[in-house]
């Protein structure tokens, strides 16, 4: 794809704003122009300044590359756009990044995040051979043919501390379910969905092909990813560079496993919790049951919405790379900070994720509105396990 | 007025001919005080002219002589508006009563700022019994131009104001300048206000000292051939909102008033909220009889219910009263039998009639009164004119003197609940601008200034300083 | 480019809002010196976004002191360019203040900050106040409340309540002066907003004006009541000349809540057809029978074989017909070239039938197909009937054309008595060539005293 291919939609867009609501129009859903508010930030700005670059109306510049790139590719304007283009916005707005990729005219912060990629396979230049460490602790093993999942845990669940409890926890319930899995470990490298999305496509192509290669090497059949980036690029994009792999959110296979009696998951204590809809599981992807069935099947949780839920979840802020390079973060506007007042208004204890970019972008969110006293953020493979050992422990 | 005063006359008489100048006496004396219980205030001139031609001219003349215009139509105001401040030329509207056009399909007529409520119910009746206009409770010698150019109100004011069916405007502006406002700025039709840069609103409410109307195009409404009301004993004022709020939210209704007054011979005040109703069929009218009647079946509680009380229980004179058209509000006039009443009209939120309610009687009772109440919900449920009556022996000095009294207090009191007095006198004009804010007074201060450079447009009005 | 001295007059307007809200970066000027319609771009120096009223002010006092052009903007959605700037200036972009201050439930009314969207007051009804509504433009859920009432627009509800400019109880102004001015009751320095009471109007100084008299920055607008039960029913006929007839007996009824006549050329069975639907809104199925009974009784008794009537509209176009706001834009994509645009124009209802057939030849000869909408308003004292014309932006010659279009339209209508609605700059003039010389001469006047310094938003109500 390239910009060129659009030519004959990009033009379509009237910037009559529907793509700036949720589909009842209580708020404006597209972070980045709820942020900043100038016509440029919203989705049908970007169209029509890209269309500008095209014709060459307009240069590339850095003003252009922080109003493209603070769009978290969250795919509100997919959404709640009207017109029958509107499965081509965000591809659209990846090209134009991918244009300022070319034209060399990208944020500081996102080059980094481009180069340490490159050079390191993770965005803050850890060292590959520490990758898999987090694993030792759980006594989750590496894959070996044969074995029925890749388990694919990504760069967020391999490095951030927080949320390497998270990968653990789901690892852990894979191993009392009695699943044959495994982790890449030290061999896992970035599965490429943040750098697609955030235009350089050669990188892109670079790291898919070589999870494709060694995927195969191992013969793996089956992944389950912690991430729902992963999840994405893997399911959608990595076929078409022949990756054909069965590919399968932990949200999806816990709701298999527990529906099935694989894993049995007795009542817990009585909490509050609400669920927050990442952008590339449930607008990208249209799953919104599975998380939500498996948390309503742990007794004592009591599921309350936000008010913006499902496809009208609000987009924590992290997506298209923000959760690095940070264009939109920052101050009470910025996304996670109004997510988490969002869901401290439904009363719920915990604020429970599915994606690794969600819950760094929430426990932000938290320490900056002081809530995090208040509210928990915890991922739904930690909810299950922690219903499951609390009743262990009696 | 002494130098130029037998120039102006003559002039007048050239220009309208004879019949119809008058500085004798018996017309300055008729021209210088209204029904209201105002001081009368003395007027030079009084004219009758019969075109536009003709006003633009008398304007000019006054502009050139530096004489006040003070138009009057109906003369009812009861409030002193048309009633000269300054002295200088009444300029009397009433020849000019020719209903110019009707336009049917779009409901509009256009009408010269003589013509009478009377006249165009009885014009419409006999030659578009589609149609109708809103009536004010005023006798029908009121003007229609005047009663809309002052915020009026009747019984299709669940459509606004009359105010707000103004669809355009023929006026003559303090220099001689003749204009016209609306549509008819630029279309032969006379459809609407907009969408143009609205100049009409200048005339509204500004009690002529802008310019003089000369022709105005109402908004004119489906006339139904069945008409009925429905008549509720209010328990307790305090629920008044509530009903009129349930009331107006159903579309089904053509009118709603409430009255309080203590008829004669009876022990108390008694206040009835009437619903008024028209429809095509009976079906229709039943339905919505039925519809209201079950509405308050079980509304409130002992003691603040509204009470569906039958036309049949109540005396025949009092529900022939409430259904003609229009109301004859002024039998208010007699209640003394003494010929006179004035109230004050307050334009207020819905939810502030029970507090002005129970204030209003306090007023009264300080001043010798019992209350004596209409109030008529203007839009739906957008607000009312909550009218305060306080009627007179025009020959007993002390009782027009306590009258006076009721009424300031009235307005003060209104004013604090920051409602709006309707069509005030000069004293009450005073109080509403004391009120407002310098930029509020100094933008009213430069619209005169370019409607009427010369300041001979009805002064001493909206004056302030 | 008017704007000398422009580094002190950026730093004089990044003092007041800050560095994130003003921009002089050439993708903002870009964008804001375009709207949706087929207008060519007008050059634009600065963009800013206050987010209160002193703000506002602020601005308002430093652009009267250096005389910048000042450009009022809510969602730009007129497709008239009537916020491009004419002469270059500072467009304010008012959608940051976006607060809806109070509802009075029971004096139904809404006070509401100039940047409030149509989405955001139906959301914030829907929610906390589900007995009432307010009158919704068929304009994208992006456009301003503000907008719509000051360029005296339409909706639903306007059928029985009037234009939205009609519908203004009163407005907080920034005069050109820098000084605030409340109009309305609120007029009487109280914080009730209840209606224009019975006081100077000034308000009206503001309506229709397209911002040349200052910036408004709140405003409050009636509120209606919402019956729970809502529906339609249609009539179908194929005889422009009976239209008027129609409806006129539909709005004597007076039960309909709204009523709307479409016609189009697409999909081929809408060709030839005057369409009109009537809205009906009920508190009880029994309420709404009635009502449908008196709709279907005009089309048997008097009209006979000439109207075909549908109690029951065909399921996908009741449910465009009936969703709110009305999704008017999609005719911006049928040339799949994402714009259209459109006259409006005011009209009594009995021109309607030569302003429908000449439509047809106008829309012909520019190589496009016919596509009305039409709204009775106030119980049919007049109609908005409007031309639409979709372009394709990536097409000069379609563009071309869609303007000629609506020149031709434009000319038409002030030809049949109708007034252009929100008309772009050489509407403007046209309409002031017909109209009544002194009337001009009196906006001039007012203009004068309200704007002394020739700041707000220029070029428009202007002669050459």
């Amino acid at each position: 794809m390239a910009l060129d291919d659009f030519k004959d939609v990009i033009h379509r867009c009237f910037r009559c704003g529907y793509c700036k609501f949720t589909s009842n129009y209580t708020d404006f859903n597209c972070p980045p122009y709820n942020k900043f508010r100038l016509e440029t930030f919203s989705p049908g700005g970007r169209m029509w300044l890209i269309r500008a670059m095209m014709l060459k109306d307009i240069e590339p510049s850095q003003h252009l590359a922080d109003i493209l790139y603070s769009c978290t590719m969250c795919a509100n304007c997919v959404e709640e756009c009207r017109f029958k283009f509107h499965d081509d916005i965000v591809d659209i707005i990846m090209e134009g990044k991918a244009s300022l990729v070319e034209s060399g005219m990208v944020p500081p912060t996102a080059r980094d995040f481009f180069k340490n990629i490159y050079l390191s396979g993770n965005p803050w230049k850890e060292p590959q051979q520490k990758r898999g460490d987090w694993a030792r602790h759980y006594g989750i093993p590496v894959y070996k043919p044969g074995d029925e999942y890749l388990y694919y845990v990504g760069c967020i669940g391999s490095y951030d501390q927080r949320v390497q409890k998270m990968a653990g926890a789901f690892g852990q319930l894979l191993l009392r379910a009695g699943l044959s899995f495994g982790i890449l470990g030290e061999d896992e490298y970035c599965d490429g969905n943040e750098v697609l999305m955030m235009g350089e496509q050669g990188l892109f192509e670079y790291l898919a092909q070589k999870n494709i290669e060694l995927f195969k090497e191992r013969r793996v059949n089956k992944i389950v990813t912690l991430s729902p980036h992963a999840y994405n690029v893997m399911r959608n994009k990595y076929p078409r560079l022949g990756g054909d792999f069965e590919v399968v959110h932990y949200t999806e296979l816990l709701k298999e496993l527990i529906s099935s009696g694989r894993l049995k998951v007795p009542g817990g204590r009585k909490i509050k919790v609400t669920y927050h809809d990442p952008c590339f599981l449930g607008r990208w992807n249209s799953i919104y049951d599975e998380p939500r069935e498996v948390l309503e099947s742990v007794d004592g949780v009591e599921l309350v919405e936000m008010r913006r839920n499902r496809e009208n979840a609000f987009c924590c802020g992290g997506g298209g790379g923000n959760f690095y390079t940070d264009i939109i973060g920052g101050g009470e506007s910025s996304p996670s900070r109004i997510r988490v007042r969002e869901a401290a208004d439904t009363g719920a204890d915990i604020i429970a994720v599915a994606c690794p970019t969600c819950m760094t972008m929430i426990e932000d969110g938290l320490k900056g509105e002081d809530l995090d006293e208040k509210i928990m953020c915890n991922d739904i493979s930690e909810i299950v396990l922690d219903a499951i050992t609390s009743a262990e422990e009696g | 007025m002494a130098s130029g005063e037998d120039h102006v006359y003559e002039a007048l008489r050239t220009i309208v001919g004879d019949p119809f100048v008058s500085r004798d006496r018996e017309e300055l004396y008729m021209y210088s005080r209204d029904p209201g219980a105002s001081i009368p205030r003395s007027a030079d001139w009084v004219v009758l002219p019969s075109t536009t031609d003709e006003v633009q001219k008398i304007v000019i003349l006054a502009r050139d002589m530096k004489v006040p215009v003070v138009p009057i139509s109906g003369g009812l105001t009861l409030s002193g508006l048309a009633v000269p401040v300054k002295g200088g030329i009444v300029m009397d509207m009433r020849r000019m009563d020719r209903i110019i056009e009707v336009n049917e399909r779009s409901r509009y007529v256009v009408v010269e700022s003589g013509v009478s409520q009377g006249k165009l119910l009885s014009f419409l009746k006999e030659n578009y019994p589609m149609l109708r206009h809103s009536m004010p409770d005023a006798p029908p010698s009121a003007s229609v131009v005047g009663n809309t150019l002052i915020y009026g109100s009747g019984h299709l004011s669940k459509h606004g104001a009359h105010s707000e069916m103004i669809n355009g405007l023929e006026v003559v502006l303090g220099d001689g300048e003749v204009l016209r406002l609306g549509s008819c700025a630029l279309s032969p039709y006379w459809f609407g206000r907009g969408p143009l840069p609205d100049l009409v609103s200048l005339f509204v409410n500004w009690f002529g000292t802008t310019g003089i109307v000369t022709r105005l195009s109402l908004k004119l409404y489906p006339s139904h051939p069945l008409r009925d009301m429905l008549i509720f004993l209010v328990q307790d004022p305090k629920t008044i909102p509530q009903a009129v709020s349930m009331i107006t939210s159903t579309d089904m209704m053509e009118d709603v008033l409430i009255v309080a007054s203590r008829p004669p011979k009876a022990p108390s005040v008694i206040s009835l909220l009437t619903v008024y109703l028209t429809a095509e069929t009976h079906e229709e009218l039943d339905f919505k009889k039925e519809l209201f009647v079950d509405m308050f079946k079980d509304f409130g509680q002992e003691g603040s219910r509204m009470v569906f009380t039958p036309k049949e229980m109540l005396p025949q004179k009092l529900i022939h009263g409430f259904m003609e058209e229009p109301q004859y509000a002024a039998a208010t006039a007699d209640f003394k039998k003494g010929g006179g009443f004035e109230y004050v009209g307050v334009v207020l939120p819905l939810s502030k009639v029970p507090v002005a309610w129970k204030m209003g009687e306090e007023i009264a009772r300080k001043h010798g009164f019992d209350p004596l109440y209409t109030v008529r919900n203007v839009g739906l449920g957008h607000g009312v004119v909550f009218a305060f009556a306080y009627p007179f022996n025009r020959a007993d000095e002390e009782s027009l003197q306590r009258s006076r009294d009721a009424l300031a207090d009235t307005n003060d009191m209104a004013l604090e609940l920051g409602g709006t007095p309707w069509k005030s006198e000069l004293e009450g004009q005073a109080k509403i601008m004391a009120r407002m804010d310098p930029v509020v007074l100094s933008v009213m201060d430069g619209i005169k200034r370019v409607m009427d450079p010369g300041g001979i447009m009805n002064p001493g009005n909206w004056k302030h300083g | 480019m008017p704007v000398k001295d422009g580094n002190s007059l950026y730093a004089g307007l990044t003092d007041i809002l800050g560095q994130e809200f003003v921009s002089k970066e050439p993708e903002e000027l870009y964008i804001y010196s375009r709207d949706s319609s087929a207008n060519p771009p007008r050059p634009v120096d600065y963009v800013v976004m206050p987010s209160s009223v002193e703000e506002v002010q602020a601005i308002v006092k430093l652009a009267s002191s250096k005389g910048i052009p000042l450009i009022p903007m809510g969602a730009a959605l007129n497709l008239e360019g009537l916020t491009l700037p004419l002469k270059g200036g500072i467009v304010v972009d008012m959608r940051r203040m976006d607060k809806i201050i109070e509802v009075s439930e029971m004096d139904r009314y809404a006070l509401v900050e100039a940047g409030v969207s149509q989405g955001k007051l139906i959301s914030y009804l829907e929610e906390k106040y589900p007995m009432l509504q307010h009158s919704v433009p068929d304009a994208p859920p992006s456009a301003t409340v503000a907008g719509s009432c000051l360029i005296c627009g339409y909706g639903h509800l306007s059928t029985n309540y009037g234009t939205h400019a009609e519908m203004v109880n009163g407005l907080e102004v920034v005069l050109p002066t820098g000084e605030i001015l409340r109009t309305g009751s609120a007029m009487l320095s109280t914080s009730l907003w209840f209606g224009r009471g019975s006081l100077p109007d000034l308000t009206g100084l503001f309506l229709g004006w397209l911002g040349t008299t200052g910036i408004v920055t709140k405003l409050s607008i009636r509120l209606y009541p919402r019956p729970p039960i809502r529906d339609m029913v249609i009539y179908m006929m194929q005889d422009s000349s009976i239209v008027p007839d129609v409806v006129y007996r539909i709005t004597h009824t007076e039960v309909a809540e709204d009523v709307s006549i479409v016609g189009q050329e697409r999909p081929e069975w809408m060709k030839g057809y005057q369409i009109i639907a009537a809205y009906v809104s009920a508190h009880t199925e029994k309420e709404l029978d009635l009502k449908k009974s008196y709709l279907k009784r005009i089309s048997k008794e008097e009209f006979k074989s000439k109207v075909s009537f549908m109690e029951e509209a065909p399921g996908e176009l009741k449910e465009q017909f009936m969703e709110l706001p009305f999704f008017a834009t999609k005719v911006a994509d049928w040339k799949k070239g994402g714009g259209f645009e459109y006259v409006g124009a005011i009209m009594p209802i009995d021109t309607l039938p030569e302003a429908w057939e000449k439509g047809i030849d106008i829309a012909h000869r520019f190589d496009m197909l016919y596509s009305y909408a039409i709204r009775v308003v106030e119980g049919g004292h007049h109609v908005l009937f409007t031309y639409s014309y979709p372009f394709n932006r990536a097409d000069e010659v379609s563009m071309h054309n869609a303007l000629s279009a609506l020149k031709e339209t434009q000319k038409l209508s002030l030809a049949l008595g109708a007034i252009p609605w929100k008309p772009e700059v050489d509407g403007q003039k046209e309409i002031i060539k017909k109209m009544d010389k002194g009337t001009f001469k009196l906006m001039q006047r007012i203009r004068k005293l309200l704007d002394p310094g020739g700041i707000m938003n220029p070029g428009n109500w202007e002669v050459d």
